[in-house]
Protein backbone atom coordinates (compact mmCIF):
# COMPACT_ATOMS: atom_id res chain seq x y z
CA UNK A 1 0.00 0.00 0.00
CA UNK A 2 1.38 3.75 -0.31
CA UNK A 3 0.06 7.27 0.03
CA UNK A 4 -1.77 7.34 -3.86
CA UNK A 5 -4.29 3.69 -2.30
CA UNK A 6 -5.48 6.36 0.18
CA UNK A 7 -5.22 10.06 -1.42
CA UNK A 8 -6.43 8.33 -4.81
CA UNK A 9 -6.87 7.12 -7.55
CA UNK A 10 -8.07 9.96 -9.46
CA UNK A 11 -11.16 8.94 -10.61
CA UNK A 12 -14.51 9.98 -12.60
CA UNK A 13 -17.25 8.62 -10.33
CA UNK A 14 -19.50 8.25 -8.24
CA UNK A 15 -18.38 5.00 -6.80
CA UNK A 16 -14.96 3.23 -6.57
CA UNK A 17 -16.28 -0.48 -7.69
CA UNK A 18 -19.31 0.52 -10.03
CA UNK A 19 -17.25 2.93 -12.26
CA UNK A 20 -13.57 3.09 -11.44
CA UNK A 21 -13.48 -1.03 -11.64
CA UNK A 22 -15.97 -0.78 -14.28
CA UNK A 23 -13.74 0.88 -16.35
CA UNK A 24 -11.07 -0.94 -15.47
CA UNK A 25 -12.74 -4.48 -16.39
CA UNK A 26 -13.70 -2.38 -20.00
CA UNK A 27 -10.00 -1.92 -20.56
CA UNK A 28 -8.83 -5.40 -20.22
CA UNK A 29 -11.41 -6.82 -22.33
CA UNK A 30 -10.34 -3.96 -25.01
CA UNK A 31 -6.96 -4.75 -24.38
CA UNK A 32 -7.51 -8.75 -25.25
CA UNK A 33 -9.40 -7.95 -28.37
CA UNK A 34 -6.31 -5.72 -29.00
CA UNK A 35 -8.43 -4.40 -32.31
CA UNK A 36 -11.46 -1.70 -32.61
CA UNK A 37 -14.33 -2.99 -31.14
CA UNK A 38 -17.68 -3.58 -33.82
CA UNK A 39 -19.76 -4.93 -31.06
CA UNK A 40 -19.91 -5.39 -27.25
CA UNK A 41 -22.56 -7.41 -25.56
CA UNK A 42 -22.64 -6.85 -21.61
CA UNK A 43 -24.36 -8.98 -19.23
CA UNK A 44 -24.32 -7.38 -15.88
CA UNK A 45 -24.71 -9.48 -12.25
CA UNK A 46 -25.75 -8.74 -8.85
CA UNK A 47 -25.45 -5.07 -8.01
CA UNK A 48 -23.96 -4.44 -11.03
CA UNK A 49 -27.59 -5.53 -12.85
CA UNK A 50 -29.24 -3.42 -9.75
CA UNK A 51 -27.75 -0.71 -9.95
CA UNK A 52 -26.18 0.07 -13.06
CA UNK A 53 -28.18 3.10 -14.03
CA UNK A 54 -27.62 5.00 -11.13
CA UNK A 55 -24.30 4.69 -11.03
CA UNK A 56 -23.46 5.19 -14.45
CA UNK A 57 -21.50 1.64 -14.83
CA UNK A 58 -22.85 0.90 -18.65
CA UNK A 59 -20.85 4.33 -18.85
CA UNK A 60 -17.71 3.22 -17.41
CA UNK A 61 -17.45 -0.26 -19.24
CA UNK A 62 -18.05 1.25 -22.36
CA UNK A 63 -15.67 3.98 -21.77
CA UNK A 64 -13.40 0.89 -20.69
CA UNK A 65 -14.24 -1.12 -23.66
CA UNK A 66 -13.30 2.22 -26.04
CA UNK A 67 -10.18 2.66 -24.38
CA UNK A 68 -10.73 5.49 -21.91
CA UNK A 69 -8.96 5.83 -18.42
CA UNK A 70 -11.12 5.36 -15.51
CA UNK A 71 -9.85 9.23 -14.61
CA UNK A 72 -11.12 10.37 -18.21
CA UNK A 73 -14.16 12.72 -18.13
CA UNK A 74 -15.05 11.70 -21.51
CA UNK A 75 -16.50 8.32 -19.60
CA UNK A 76 -19.63 10.45 -18.49
CA UNK A 77 -20.26 10.67 -22.37
CA UNK A 78 -19.10 7.00 -23.51
CA UNK A 79 -22.12 6.01 -24.70
CA UNK A 80 -22.33 8.79 -27.56
CA UNK A 81 -18.77 8.33 -28.30
CA UNK A 82 -19.42 4.44 -28.91
CA UNK A 83 -22.14 5.63 -31.67
CA UNK A 84 -20.00 7.84 -33.19
CA UNK A 85 -17.47 5.29 -33.54
CA UNK A 86 -19.74 2.40 -35.35
CA UNK A 87 -19.63 0.60 -31.63
CA UNK A 88 -22.76 -1.20 -30.79
CA UNK A 89 -23.76 -1.78 -27.48
CA UNK A 90 -26.03 -4.77 -25.91
CA UNK A 91 -26.44 -4.22 -22.83
CA UNK A 92 -28.76 -7.36 -20.73
CA UNK A 93 -28.88 -8.20 -16.89
CA UNK A 94 -28.06 -11.67 -15.75
CA UNK A 95 -27.43 -14.09 -13.25
CA UNK A 96 -23.92 -15.83 -13.27
CA UNK A 97 -24.27 -18.83 -10.46
CA UNK A 98 -21.64 -18.17 -7.78
CA UNK A 99 -19.99 -14.88 -9.39
CA UNK A 100 -18.77 -11.49 -7.52
CA UNK A 101 -21.90 -9.59 -7.01
CA UNK A 102 -20.74 -6.34 -9.15
CA UNK A 103 -19.63 -8.81 -11.80
CA UNK A 104 -19.45 -8.09 -16.17
CA UNK A 105 -19.24 -10.68 -18.64
CA UNK A 106 -18.22 -8.88 -21.72
CA UNK A 107 -17.86 -10.10 -25.40
CA UNK A 108 -16.26 -7.54 -27.72
CA UNK A 109 -16.26 -9.03 -31.91
CA UNK A 110 -13.33 -6.73 -33.30
CA UNK A 111 -13.91 -5.13 -37.02
CA UNK A 112 -11.85 -8.38 -38.05
CA UNK A 113 -14.44 -10.11 -36.57
CA UNK A 114 -12.79 -11.89 -33.94
CA UNK A 115 -14.04 -12.48 -30.81
CA UNK A 116 -12.65 -12.12 -27.04
CA UNK A 117 -15.17 -12.47 -23.76
CA UNK A 118 -14.12 -12.21 -20.20
CA UNK A 119 -15.71 -12.16 -17.06
CA UNK A 120 -14.49 -9.57 -14.63
CA UNK A 121 -15.42 -8.74 -10.99
CA UNK A 122 -14.96 -5.05 -9.53
CA UNK A 123 -13.60 -6.04 -5.68
CA UNK A 124 -13.87 -2.74 -4.02
CA UNK A 125 -11.89 0.37 -4.50
CA UNK A 126 -11.31 0.40 -7.95
CA UNK A 127 -9.79 -3.14 -7.68
CA UNK A 128 -10.95 -5.65 -10.43
CA UNK A 129 -10.38 -9.60 -10.66
CA UNK A 130 -10.91 -11.27 -14.51
CA UNK A 131 -11.72 -14.48 -13.34
CA UNK A 132 -12.64 -16.26 -17.02
CA UNK A 133 -10.83 -15.12 -20.31
CA UNK A 134 -12.97 -16.84 -23.29
CA UNK A 135 -14.71 -18.69 -20.90
CA UNK A 136 -11.23 -20.42 -19.26
CA UNK A 137 -10.02 -19.79 -15.74
CA UNK A 138 -7.85 -16.71 -15.26
CA UNK A 139 -6.79 -14.47 -12.68
CA UNK A 140 -5.91 -11.10 -13.60
CA UNK A 141 -5.98 -8.05 -11.33
CA UNK A 142 -4.82 -5.13 -13.94
CA UNK A 143 -2.22 -4.46 -11.52
CA UNK A 144 0.72 -5.30 -13.11
CA UNK A 145 2.20 -6.55 -17.05
CA UNK A 146 0.37 -10.02 -17.77
CA UNK A 147 0.51 -12.71 -20.08
CA UNK A 148 -2.16 -14.42 -21.57
CA UNK A 149 -0.89 -18.04 -23.18
CA UNK A 150 -3.64 -20.16 -24.63
CA UNK A 151 -1.23 -23.24 -25.28
CA UNK A 152 -2.06 -27.38 -26.09
CA UNK A 153 -1.75 -28.82 -23.14
CA UNK A 154 1.53 -30.47 -23.94
CA UNK A 155 4.49 -31.08 -21.39
CA UNK A 156 7.02 -28.98 -20.58
CA UNK A 157 5.06 -25.91 -21.78
CA UNK A 158 4.87 -24.38 -18.82
CA UNK A 159 8.79 -25.25 -18.40
CA UNK A 160 9.54 -23.56 -22.05
CA UNK A 161 7.43 -20.15 -20.95
CA UNK A 162 8.54 -19.75 -17.86
CA UNK A 163 12.44 -20.27 -18.76
CA UNK A 164 11.95 -17.47 -21.40
CA UNK A 165 10.92 -14.90 -18.90
CA UNK A 166 13.03 -16.17 -16.32
CA UNK A 167 15.89 -15.93 -19.47
CA UNK A 168 14.57 -12.09 -19.61
CA UNK A 169 15.30 -11.26 -15.84
CA UNK A 170 11.32 -10.97 -15.43
CA UNK A 171 9.95 -12.32 -11.83
CA UNK A 172 6.66 -14.09 -12.32
CA UNK A 173 4.24 -12.43 -9.45
CA UNK A 174 1.09 -14.53 -9.99
CA UNK A 175 0.46 -17.47 -12.21
CA UNK A 176 -2.57 -19.73 -13.00
CA UNK A 177 -3.35 -22.49 -15.27
CA UNK A 178 -6.57 -23.62 -16.71
CA UNK A 179 -7.67 -26.07 -19.68
CA UNK A 180 -10.76 -27.28 -20.59
CA UNK A 181 -9.29 -30.99 -20.78
CA UNK A 182 -6.27 -33.15 -21.11
CA UNK A 183 -4.17 -32.59 -24.37
CA UNK A 184 -6.60 -29.65 -25.49
CA UNK A 185 -6.46 -25.74 -25.45
CA UNK A 186 -5.21 -24.63 -21.93
CA UNK A 187 -4.27 -21.14 -20.78
CA UNK A 188 -1.79 -19.68 -18.40
CA UNK A 189 -2.43 -16.04 -17.05
CA UNK A 190 0.74 -14.43 -15.64
CA UNK A 191 1.48 -11.51 -14.33
CA UNK A 192 4.76 -9.90 -13.80
CA UNK A 193 6.90 -7.75 -11.93
CA UNK A 194 8.42 -4.16 -13.30
CA UNK A 195 7.60 -3.49 -16.83
CA UNK A 196 8.79 -6.65 -19.38
CA UNK A 197 9.73 -5.39 -22.52
CA UNK A 198 6.77 -5.65 -25.36
CA UNK A 199 8.93 -8.07 -27.84
CA UNK A 200 8.82 -10.72 -25.24
CA UNK A 201 5.05 -11.23 -26.17
CA UNK A 202 6.39 -12.58 -29.48
CA UNK A 203 9.29 -14.69 -28.38
CA UNK A 204 6.59 -16.47 -26.29
CA UNK A 205 4.11 -16.84 -28.48
CA UNK A 206 6.61 -18.56 -31.05
CA UNK A 207 7.21 -21.33 -28.51
CA UNK A 208 6.28 -24.80 -29.23
CA UNK A 209 2.39 -25.42 -28.66
CA UNK A 210 1.88 -21.67 -28.20
CA UNK A 211 -1.00 -20.99 -29.83
CA UNK A 212 -1.50 -16.91 -29.34
CA UNK A 213 0.20 -14.61 -26.32
CA UNK A 214 -1.11 -11.34 -25.82
CA UNK A 215 0.77 -8.91 -23.31
CA UNK A 216 -1.45 -6.66 -21.20
CA UNK A 217 -0.49 -3.71 -19.91
CA UNK A 218 -1.60 -2.55 -16.22
CA UNK A 219 -4.66 -0.48 -16.52
CA UNK B 1 15.93 7.52 10.05
CA UNK B 2 14.71 4.39 10.70
CA UNK B 3 12.28 3.15 7.96
CA UNK B 4 8.84 4.72 8.48
CA UNK B 5 6.26 1.66 9.29
CA UNK B 6 2.27 2.50 9.13
CA UNK B 7 0.98 0.39 11.62
CA UNK B 8 0.04 2.73 14.33
CA UNK B 9 -0.54 6.50 14.67
CA UNK B 10 2.01 6.47 17.32
CA UNK B 11 5.10 5.31 15.62
CA UNK B 12 4.66 7.84 13.69
CA UNK B 13 4.09 10.64 15.98
CA UNK B 14 7.13 9.28 17.88
CA UNK B 15 9.31 9.15 14.65
CA UNK B 16 7.59 12.96 13.83
CA UNK B 17 8.98 13.97 17.08
CA UNK B 18 12.27 12.14 17.27
CA UNK B 19 13.50 13.40 13.95
CA UNK B 20 11.85 17.26 14.54
CA UNK B 21 10.20 17.43 11.89
CA UNK B 22 7.05 17.53 10.54
CA UNK B 23 5.04 13.64 10.20
CA UNK B 24 4.34 15.05 6.30
CA UNK B 25 8.20 14.91 5.68
CA UNK B 26 8.94 11.50 6.66
CA UNK B 27 6.05 10.26 4.64
CA UNK B 28 7.31 11.82 1.51
CA UNK B 29 11.30 10.64 2.28
CA UNK B 30 9.61 6.64 2.89
CA UNK B 31 7.05 7.14 -0.30
CA UNK B 32 9.79 7.87 -2.26
CA UNK B 33 12.15 5.43 -0.86
CA UNK B 34 9.10 2.50 -1.22
CA UNK B 35 7.81 3.96 -5.34
CA UNK B 36 11.51 4.24 -6.22
CA UNK B 37 11.41 7.69 -6.88
CA UNK B 38 12.37 11.27 -6.28
CA UNK B 39 10.86 12.89 -3.70
CA UNK B 40 9.98 15.51 -5.77
CA UNK B 41 8.22 13.15 -8.34
CA UNK B 42 6.28 12.09 -5.49
CA UNK B 43 5.38 15.71 -4.36
CA UNK B 44 4.29 15.99 -8.21
CA UNK B 45 2.04 13.23 -7.95
CA UNK B 46 0.15 14.60 -4.76
CA UNK B 47 0.32 17.65 -6.18
CA UNK B 48 -1.27 16.70 -9.46
CA UNK B 49 -3.81 15.09 -6.78
CA UNK B 50 -4.91 18.05 -4.89
CA UNK B 51 -5.10 20.21 -8.37
CA UNK B 52 -8.10 17.44 -9.06
CA UNK B 53 -9.71 18.30 -5.61
CA UNK B 54 -9.54 22.13 -6.40
CA UNK B 55 -11.22 21.30 -9.94
CA UNK B 56 -13.53 19.05 -8.29
CA UNK B 57 -14.85 21.76 -5.67
CA UNK B 58 -14.98 24.92 -8.36
CA UNK B 59 -17.05 22.02 -10.89
CA UNK B 60 -19.63 20.87 -8.30
CA UNK B 61 -20.14 24.27 -6.68
CA UNK B 62 -21.44 25.78 -10.45
CA UNK B 63 -25.68 25.53 -10.75
CA UNK B 64 -26.99 22.91 -12.48
CA UNK B 65 -25.30 20.31 -10.98
CA UNK B 66 -27.16 17.05 -11.28
CA UNK B 67 -26.52 13.08 -10.58
CA UNK B 68 -27.49 10.59 -13.22
CA UNK B 69 -29.77 9.58 -10.90
CA UNK B 70 -31.75 12.47 -10.18
CA UNK B 71 -31.82 12.01 -6.47
CA UNK B 72 -28.45 14.86 -5.85
CA UNK B 73 -27.02 18.17 -7.16
CA UNK B 74 -27.19 21.58 -6.62
CA UNK B 75 -26.69 21.60 -2.37
CA UNK B 76 -23.64 23.32 -2.85
CA UNK B 77 -24.80 26.04 -4.83
CA UNK B 78 -27.87 26.31 -2.53
CA UNK B 79 -25.15 27.05 0.33
CA UNK B 80 -23.45 29.60 -1.46
CA UNK B 81 -26.13 31.25 -2.45
CA UNK B 82 -27.30 31.76 0.72
CA UNK B 83 -23.54 32.54 1.96
CA UNK B 84 -23.82 35.31 -0.42
CA UNK B 85 -27.70 36.14 0.80
CA UNK B 86 -25.55 36.36 4.87
CA UNK B 87 -27.81 33.80 5.63
CA UNK B 88 -25.28 31.74 7.48
CA UNK B 89 -25.01 30.23 10.62
CA UNK B 90 -21.32 29.16 11.10
CA UNK B 91 -19.41 31.93 9.16
CA UNK B 92 -15.96 31.97 7.73
CA UNK B 93 -13.93 28.60 7.15
CA UNK B 94 -16.60 26.36 8.66
CA UNK B 95 -19.42 27.22 6.26
CA UNK B 96 -17.04 27.60 3.16
CA UNK B 97 -15.61 23.80 4.27
CA UNK B 98 -19.56 22.89 4.36
CA UNK B 99 -20.03 23.97 0.58
CA UNK B 100 -16.82 22.63 -0.59
CA UNK B 101 -17.42 18.94 0.58
CA UNK B 102 -20.53 19.12 -0.76
CA UNK B 103 -19.72 20.76 -4.35
CA UNK B 104 -17.15 17.37 -4.31
CA UNK B 105 -19.45 15.33 -3.37
CA UNK B 106 -22.19 16.29 -5.47
CA UNK B 107 -19.80 16.52 -8.45
CA UNK B 108 -18.74 12.71 -7.34
CA UNK B 109 -22.26 12.15 -7.78
CA UNK B 110 -22.63 13.73 -11.32
CA UNK B 111 -20.19 11.81 -12.60
CA UNK B 112 -17.33 14.07 -12.17
CA UNK B 113 -13.52 13.79 -11.66
CA UNK B 114 -12.75 13.04 -8.26
CA UNK B 115 -9.97 11.95 -5.99
CA UNK B 116 -11.02 9.09 -3.83
CA UNK B 117 -10.04 9.90 -0.32
CA UNK B 118 -10.22 7.60 1.31
CA UNK B 119 -12.96 6.21 -0.93
CA UNK B 120 -15.21 8.13 -3.53
CA UNK B 121 -18.34 8.23 -0.98
CA UNK B 122 -15.98 10.21 1.66
CA UNK B 123 -14.23 11.99 -0.92
CA UNK B 124 -15.48 15.76 -0.03
CA UNK B 125 -14.18 15.77 3.24
CA UNK B 126 -9.82 16.17 3.33
CA UNK B 127 -10.20 18.26 0.12
CA UNK B 128 -12.52 20.89 1.60
CA UNK B 129 -10.70 20.97 4.96
CA UNK B 130 -7.17 21.64 3.27
CA UNK B 131 -8.83 24.00 0.65
CA UNK B 132 -11.11 26.27 2.68
CA UNK B 133 -7.90 26.47 5.48
CA UNK B 134 -5.94 27.40 2.72
CA UNK B 135 -8.27 30.09 1.49
CA UNK B 136 -9.00 31.37 5.09
CA UNK B 137 -5.38 31.48 6.49
CA UNK B 138 -3.40 32.11 2.64
CA UNK B 139 -1.81 29.13 3.16
CA UNK B 140 1.01 28.26 0.43
CA UNK B 141 -0.58 25.44 -1.79
CA UNK B 142 2.69 23.26 -0.72
CA UNK B 143 1.56 23.61 2.95
CA UNK B 144 -1.53 21.72 2.12
CA UNK B 145 0.20 19.08 -0.65
CA UNK B 146 2.40 17.95 2.15
CA UNK B 147 -0.30 17.32 4.60
CA UNK B 148 -1.86 15.29 2.13
CA UNK B 149 1.12 12.96 2.85
CA UNK B 150 0.24 13.04 7.12
CA UNK B 151 -3.92 12.34 5.83
CA UNK B 152 -2.94 9.30 4.37
CA UNK B 153 -0.32 8.35 6.52
CA UNK B 154 -3.37 8.05 8.90
CA UNK B 155 -5.71 6.85 6.34
CA UNK B 156 -3.14 3.47 6.06
CA UNK B 157 -2.79 3.24 9.44
CA UNK B 158 -6.70 2.96 9.71
CA UNK B 159 -6.99 1.00 6.67
CA UNK B 160 -4.21 -1.44 8.35
CA UNK B 161 -5.56 -1.88 11.87
CA UNK B 162 -9.54 -1.55 10.63
CA UNK B 163 -11.05 -0.74 7.14
CA UNK B 164 -11.67 2.32 4.82
CA UNK B 165 -14.45 0.56 3.35
CA UNK B 166 -18.36 0.82 3.99
CA UNK B 167 -19.08 -2.78 2.97
CA UNK B 168 -16.76 -3.52 5.96
CA UNK B 169 -17.11 -1.01 8.68
CA UNK B 170 -20.19 1.30 7.85
CA UNK B 171 -19.82 4.73 7.20
CA UNK B 172 -17.96 5.33 10.17
CA UNK B 173 -14.75 3.18 8.47
CA UNK B 174 -15.30 5.67 5.23
CA UNK B 175 -16.36 9.48 6.43
CA UNK B 176 -15.03 8.47 9.91
CA UNK B 177 -11.51 7.91 8.11
CA UNK B 178 -11.75 11.01 6.21
CA UNK B 179 -12.31 12.90 8.73
CA UNK B 180 -9.93 11.95 10.90
CA UNK B 181 -7.34 11.86 7.93
CA UNK B 182 -8.57 15.67 7.43
CA UNK B 183 -8.49 16.51 11.23
CA UNK B 184 -4.95 15.34 10.92
CA UNK B 185 -3.73 17.72 7.96
CA UNK B 186 -5.78 20.67 9.77
CA UNK B 187 -3.45 19.84 12.72
CA UNK B 188 -0.49 19.67 10.20
CA UNK B 189 -0.92 23.13 8.34
CA UNK B 190 -1.96 24.90 11.28
CA UNK B 191 1.67 23.94 13.24
CA UNK B 192 0.61 21.67 15.96
CA UNK B 193 2.26 18.86 17.82
CA UNK B 194 2.51 15.46 16.97
CA UNK B 195 0.74 14.33 20.52
CA UNK B 196 -2.24 17.34 18.84
CA UNK B 197 -1.98 15.28 15.73
CA UNK B 198 -3.01 11.88 17.70
CA UNK B 199 -5.71 13.61 19.63
CA UNK B 200 -7.35 15.49 16.55
CA UNK B 201 -7.44 12.17 15.13
CA UNK B 202 -8.78 10.20 17.98
CA UNK B 203 -11.47 12.76 18.42
CA UNK B 204 -12.44 13.03 14.77
CA UNK B 205 -13.09 9.41 14.53
CA UNK B 206 -14.57 8.84 18.07
CA UNK B 207 -17.04 11.35 17.02
CA UNK B 208 -17.83 9.16 13.93
CA UNK B 209 -17.76 5.89 15.27
CA UNK B 210 -21.16 2.99 14.96
CA UNK B 211 -22.31 5.91 11.88
CA UNK B 212 -23.80 3.46 9.53
CA UNK B 213 -23.11 2.71 5.84
CA UNK B 214 -27.38 3.15 4.35
CA UNK B 215 -26.86 4.65 1.24
CA UNK B 216 -30.86 5.18 -0.41
CA UNK B 217 -31.35 3.35 -3.60
CA UNK B 218 -27.47 1.53 -3.13
CA UNK B 219 -26.19 4.94 -4.81
CA UNK B 220 -23.74 7.38 -3.04
CA UNK B 221 -26.11 10.47 -2.92
CA UNK B 222 -28.10 10.13 0.09
CA UNK B 223 -27.12 10.85 2.74
CA UNK B 224 -23.32 10.15 1.88
CA UNK B 225 -23.24 14.10 0.31
CA UNK B 226 -24.04 15.30 3.33
CA UNK B 227 -22.64 13.38 5.34
CA UNK B 228 -19.39 14.64 3.86
CA UNK B 229 -20.40 18.50 5.12
CA UNK B 230 -20.87 16.72 8.96
CA UNK B 231 -17.73 14.87 7.85
CA UNK B 232 -15.49 17.84 7.28
CA UNK B 233 -17.19 19.86 10.35
CA UNK B 234 -16.00 17.35 12.56
CA UNK B 235 -12.69 17.11 11.28
CA UNK B 236 -12.61 20.81 11.87
CA UNK B 237 -13.82 20.29 15.32
CA UNK B 238 -11.38 17.64 16.19
CA UNK B 239 -8.33 19.93 14.53
CA UNK B 240 -9.69 22.77 17.12
CA UNK B 241 -10.34 20.48 20.44
CA UNK B 242 -6.77 19.06 19.92
CA UNK B 243 -5.28 22.49 18.96
CA UNK B 244 -6.38 23.75 22.15
CA UNK B 245 -4.78 20.94 23.60
CA UNK B 246 -7.71 18.81 24.73
CA UNK B 247 -7.22 15.43 24.54
CA UNK B 248 -10.10 12.15 24.54
CA UNK B 249 -7.64 10.11 26.87
CA UNK B 250 -8.41 7.20 24.36
CA UNK B 251 -5.12 7.42 22.38
CA UNK B 252 -5.97 7.03 18.33
CA UNK B 253 -4.78 3.79 18.05
CA UNK B 254 -7.00 2.24 20.10
CA UNK B 255 -9.81 4.47 19.34
CA UNK B 256 -9.00 3.24 15.89
CA UNK B 257 -9.31 -0.42 17.28
CA UNK B 258 -12.43 0.73 19.10
CA UNK B 259 -14.11 1.80 15.47
CA UNK B 260 -12.87 -1.98 13.99
CA UNK B 261 -14.75 -3.73 17.20
CA UNK B 262 -18.01 -1.17 15.72
CA UNK B 263 -17.67 -2.02 12.31
CA UNK B 264 -17.40 -5.74 13.26
CA UNK B 265 -20.46 -5.75 15.40
CA UNK B 266 -22.15 -3.83 12.77
CA UNK B 267 -25.17 -6.15 10.98
CA UNK B 268 -24.17 -6.54 7.16
CA UNK B 269 -28.28 -4.88 6.85
CA UNK B 270 -26.11 -1.51 7.95
CA UNK B 271 -22.83 -1.84 6.08
CA UNK B 272 -24.21 -0.77 2.26
CA UNK B 273 -26.10 -3.09 1.56
CA UNK B 274 -28.90 -0.16 1.17
CA UNK B 275 -31.60 -3.13 3.14
CA UNK B 276 -31.13 -0.91 6.73
CA UNK B 277 -30.79 2.35 8.16
CA UNK B 278 -32.22 5.02 5.80
CA UNK B 279 -32.31 2.84 2.98
CA UNK B 280 -35.22 0.98 4.51
CA UNK B 281 -37.83 3.81 4.94
CA UNK B 282 -40.80 4.47 3.41
CA UNK B 283 -39.51 7.30 1.30
CA UNK B 284 -36.70 5.43 0.31
CA UNK B 285 -38.48 2.62 -1.14
CA UNK B 286 -40.24 5.32 -3.44
CA UNK B 287 -37.04 6.57 -4.42
CA UNK B 288 -35.78 3.96 -5.34
CA UNK B 289 -39.01 3.14 -7.51
CA UNK B 290 -38.47 6.63 -9.15
CA UNK B 291 -34.65 5.45 -9.98
CA UNK B 292 -35.00 1.60 -11.02
CA UNK B 293 -38.54 1.41 -11.90
CA UNK B 294 -41.51 -0.75 -9.96
CA UNK B 295 -39.41 -3.82 -8.84
CA UNK B 296 -38.46 -5.29 -5.65
CA UNK B 297 -36.83 -2.79 -3.28
CA UNK B 298 -34.03 -4.63 -1.41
Amino acid sequence: MNVFDIVGPVMVGPSSSHTAGAARIGLVARALLDEEPARADILLHGSFAKTWRGHGTDKALVAGILGLMPDDERLRESLGLAQRAGLEIVISETVLEGAHPNTALITLTGRSGRTVSIQGASVGGGNILVSRVNGMEAALTGQYTALIVLHRDAPGTIAAVTEELGLHGVNICNFRLARREKGGTAVMTIEMDGAPAPALNGRIAALPNVLSSTMLAPV
Amino acid sequence: MSTLKFHSIASLTEAAKAAGRRLSALVLAQQAAQLEQSEQEVYETMRRQYAVMAEAAASGSAPGVRSASGLSGGDAWRMLEAQRGGAILCGGLFTDAIAKALAISEWNAAMGRIVAAPTAGSCGILPAALLAVQEARGLPERDCVMALFTAAAVGMVIADRACIAGAEGGCQAECGSAAAMAAAALVEVCGGSPEMLDAAVSIALANQLGLVCDPVAGLVEIPCIHRNAAGVAGAITAAQLALAGVSNRIPADETILAMKRVGDAMPASLKETAEGGLAATPTARRLYEQVFGPQKAH
